[in-house]
């Protein structure tokens, strides 16, 4: 009997998201990123299209983090102490969007408060520094977040930046100010349908265009819950291939933050002998946990150690570059 | 194909006596059809309709068992292209690619490597599977050589690597007591690669060759279900497929038309699991490892490696062990009060929820902190900390149930107890629902806990 390739047939397709603005669309950026568009589920081209590919966000932060692994200190060397040579650093290694940080008082070990003026201050600087899309995300407390964002957001007006994190119990504030200002918000939930739904719902409800709104269904990294996000992301995408409307954003997740944050990746010392390398382990956790979520849907992998850019900019090439054989 | 739960009616006694479980014989029909039960549940079958019916009734992946010394490996008999749908059943067989010839000793000390490699992961043990021996001397002696070095090393399972079949007779004469899976029969040796393979009672891979850049997905899936119809009218039943595509997009849409061919239209020609060798689609051995987890979270049986460290294989066996996890079951431990280092009565009191992993990521980084505590696992039905505080199962409500209920307070001298810091929020609500009890906030990720405790 002949075999014929199934396909599945579809009735939606994911929208599309641009972020940054160049000079002609009322922003200062030299490129810019659209995300989205699909109309099949990830890679296979046989069966609909994938216009854009997933990309890549690096993270850097307005100052060295505390609590990041030291490993990230020894890959990124002193660039880590100043944001605009952070940032070029992250350029330089193959980012396709950055996303900078703002550290709260924890992260920033002195107990100091960022305040709107500083944020201000190295948004501008970061923004001169690199010609990529910009992506600020606050220190994650949500008075503190609200009062950074909303003074980036109008510093940056018309840039088309992403603003983070939304999250159901902190949105209208910075949603307001993306609308305001001509940004775009990242809209986060813990690893839930529904609740992934809802919060869009909530954002559009406000007035923000859909188009200006990012998924991010947060992920467990491997080890810590990675099945969850996993199979949330790949049903919210099913879902929106199947003509759910309220699913059919571009998903951002963020494996570099979750698994940096693990023992596996902040601790040399004291461990298991069967962990291994300590910089193998680490690194190989982010790769393992983003290549397995491009694999449910993500449209942007944010990551934090140059290693992972290389090799996870190659196997995206790979995935969306069909050769006509089998040898890569 | 598949028949209709009328189609299966039409062949059933129609006596409706129930015997099945089932009102009717139409209601078991329809049961079958979705393959939700067996057909041996009918105990009134005829044997004509039996044989009709045996095609409907059998696995739509077919199960390949692997075995060797009391270890076994069963792969195949899945029923989901999703996960969330149901589960997927039978975890892929991690190998690892030793080629003979390489000196004696090399093998062996690979294989010890291999052999001796297990790593704890919330409680469980996780190993790669076995070896998987490949035919490079050209030599059959010297593949047998290669075999028995390996069988003197372990007891774990094999794969022999060879196309020509006097060495995998070689090997299998090495393996005696062993049932390994042999590598593989193509268009142009098969038959007598599968006579050996019908010979030892082993499953085969059936391989069709990626030389001609031209092929289209169905030429090559044409080819490979044409060369598996053959080998199965031969005899040899239990069989795998290598598409021979390597690449990292090729891979996983030909393994896809697979799984969704065996599963959606009940393809029998293309129903076995699929071996892969992500190091020949590889440009590193970091290149390797991620599309190995493609290939675990992409429908793969078998994974077969060409590197070995401590570090990928720990990566790996997590990511196995991830997808493999039953959506229905999240993996949980029993809600209570643990102790950790013989704490006493001063000891502190740290609350957690019953998500094995979040369980066992603090009970580790207190247990590794030296310092003695206990431990109250709250009953949030299984979620992780934040998972569970969003969902509304882990709010100062539960928690100071589970202080209450658990019993801790008669183990402990004061009336103090450590909040998780992702749930801060909940301090003002647990004050109220714990009167003269102190909360404390601890650190938001379990691995700055000993720091923490040390303060
Ligand atoms: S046991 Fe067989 S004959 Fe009896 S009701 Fe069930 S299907 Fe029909």
């Amino acid at each position: 009997m002949p075999v014929t390739i199934p396909k599945n047939k579809y009735s939606g397709a994911v929208r599309e998201v641009t972020i940054g603005a160049t000079k002609a669309e009322g922003g200062t950026r030299t490129t810019t990123v659209t995300v989205g568009g699909e109309s099949t589920l990830p890679f296979l081209f046989h069966e609909g299209a994938m216009p854009h590919p997933p990309r890549i966000a690096v993270e850097i932060a307005d100052r060295w983090p505390a609590d990041w692994s030291p490993l990230l200190r020894e890959a990124w060397g002193d660039a880590v102490d100043d944001p605009v040579a952070w940032a070029k650093a992250a350029e330089a290694s193959g980012a396709d969007l950055i996303l900078l940080r703002l550290t709260g008082p924890v992260q920033r070990g002195d107990g100091s408060k960022p305040t709107a003026a500083e944020a201000r201050k190295v948004v501008r600087a970061v923004l001169g520094a690199t010609g990529l899309p910009l992506m600020v995300f606050g220190p994650g407390i949500a008075d503190l977040d609200n009062e950074l964002l909303v003074a980036v957001a109008e510093e940056a007006a018309g840039e088309r930046l992403v603003l983070g994190v939304c999250e159901d119990k902190n949105y209208r504030t910075i949603v307001a100010a993306a609308m305001a200002h001509g940004h775009l918000v990242d809209s986060r939930t813990p690893m839930d349908v529904n609740l992934a739904k809802q919060l869009i719902i909530l954002t559009r409800d406000v007035g923000l265009p859909m188009d200006r709104i990012l998924m991010d269904p947060s992920t467990g990294a491997l080890g810590y819950g990675i099945e969850y996000g996993y199979s949330v992301m790949e049903r919210l995408r099913l879902a929106a291939l199947n003509g759910d409307s309220m699913t059919q954003q571009p998903m951002l997740v963020t494996p570099g933050e979750e698994g940096w944050k693990l023992k596996e990746s902040k601790v040399g010392e004291g461990v298991p002998a069967s962990w291994g390398n300590w910089n193998e382990r680490a690194v190989t956790w982010e790769v393992l946990t983003s290549s397995t979520l491009l694999q449910s849907g993500a449209d942007i992998v944010v990551l934090r150690h140059p290693d992972s850019i290389t090799e996870i900019k190659s196997v995206i090439q790979r995935l969306m570059a069909p050769a006509h054989n089998g040898h890569s | 194909m598949a028949l209709s739960g009328l189609e299966i009616y039409k062949l059933l006694p129609k006596t409706n006596c129930k015997d099945c479980g089932f009102p009717t014989c139409l209601a078991f029909a329809m049961k079958l059809a979705q393959k939700q039960v067996e057909l041996a549940a009918c105990p009134h079958v005829s044997e004509a309709a039996q044989a009709a019916l045996s095609d409907a009734a059998a696995p739509p992946i077919r199960l390949i068992t692997l075995s060797s010394n009391g270890n076994k490996l069963e792969v195949g008999n899945e029923t989901v292209l999703y996960r969330h749908e149901k589960t997927f059943f039978h975890q892929p067989g991690i190998f690892v690619r030793v080629s003979d010839d390489l000196p004696l000793d090399e093998i062996k000390a690979r294989t010890a490597e291999v052999d001796g490699y297990v790593v704890d992961y919330v409680g469980m043990p996780l190993s790669y599977d076995g070896l998987a021996i490949a035919y490079a001397s050209g030599n059959p002696e010297q593949f047998g050589d290669a075999v028995k070095a390996v069988c003197d090393t372990t007891h774990k399972l094999l794969i022999l690597i060879a196309d020509d079949p006097a060495a995998l007779k070689a090997g299998l004469a090495a393996a005696d007591g062993r049932t390994p899976l042999l590598c593989a029969a193509n268009a142009e040796n098969w038959r007598r690669v599968a006579l050996a393979a019908k010979n030892a009672k082993a499953p085969l891979v059936v391989r069709v060759d990626d030389s001609d850049p031209s092929t289209s997905s169905e030429q090559r899936l044409d080819g490979l279900a044409k060369l598996t119809e053959d080998i199965a009218k031969f005899g040899v039943d239990d069989l795998v497929l290598d598409p021979g595509v390597r690449g990292f997009n090729e891979s996983l849409a030909t393994i896809t038309h697979i799984r969704r061919l065996a599963l959606k239209e009940n393809f029998r020609a293309l129903g076995y699991p699929v071996i892969t060798f992500p190091g020949e689609g590889a440009t590193s051995q970091l290149d390797e490892v991620t599309l190995a987890g493609q290939q675990i979270a992409k429908y793969a049986g078998f994974v077969v490696l060409d590197h070995f460290t401590e570090a990928s294989a720990y990566a790996l066996l997590v990511l196995r062990a991830n997808i493999y996890t039953d959506p229905q079951k999240p993996i949980q431990v029993e809600p209570g009060v643990y102790p950790i280092n013989n704490p006493g009565p001063d000891s502190p009191l740290m609350v957690t929820t019953n998500f094995s992993i979040t369980y066992f990521s603090v009970a580790n980084e207190v247990e590794s902190s030296g310092l003695p505590g206990w431990l109250l696992v709250a009953d949030a039905e299984g979620m992780s900390v934040l998972t569970a505080w969003a969902a509304g199962k882990f709010d100062a409500e539960r928690i100071a149930k589970a202080v209450k209920e658990s019993g801790a307070s008669g183990k402990i001298s004061h009336k103090q107890v450590i909040l998780p810091g992702h749930v801060a929020v909940l301090m003002g609500e647990l004050e109220e629902e714990l009167p003269g009890w102190e909360i404390k906030v601890g650190p938001r990720e379990a691995v700055d806990l000993p720091a923490f405790l040390k303060m």
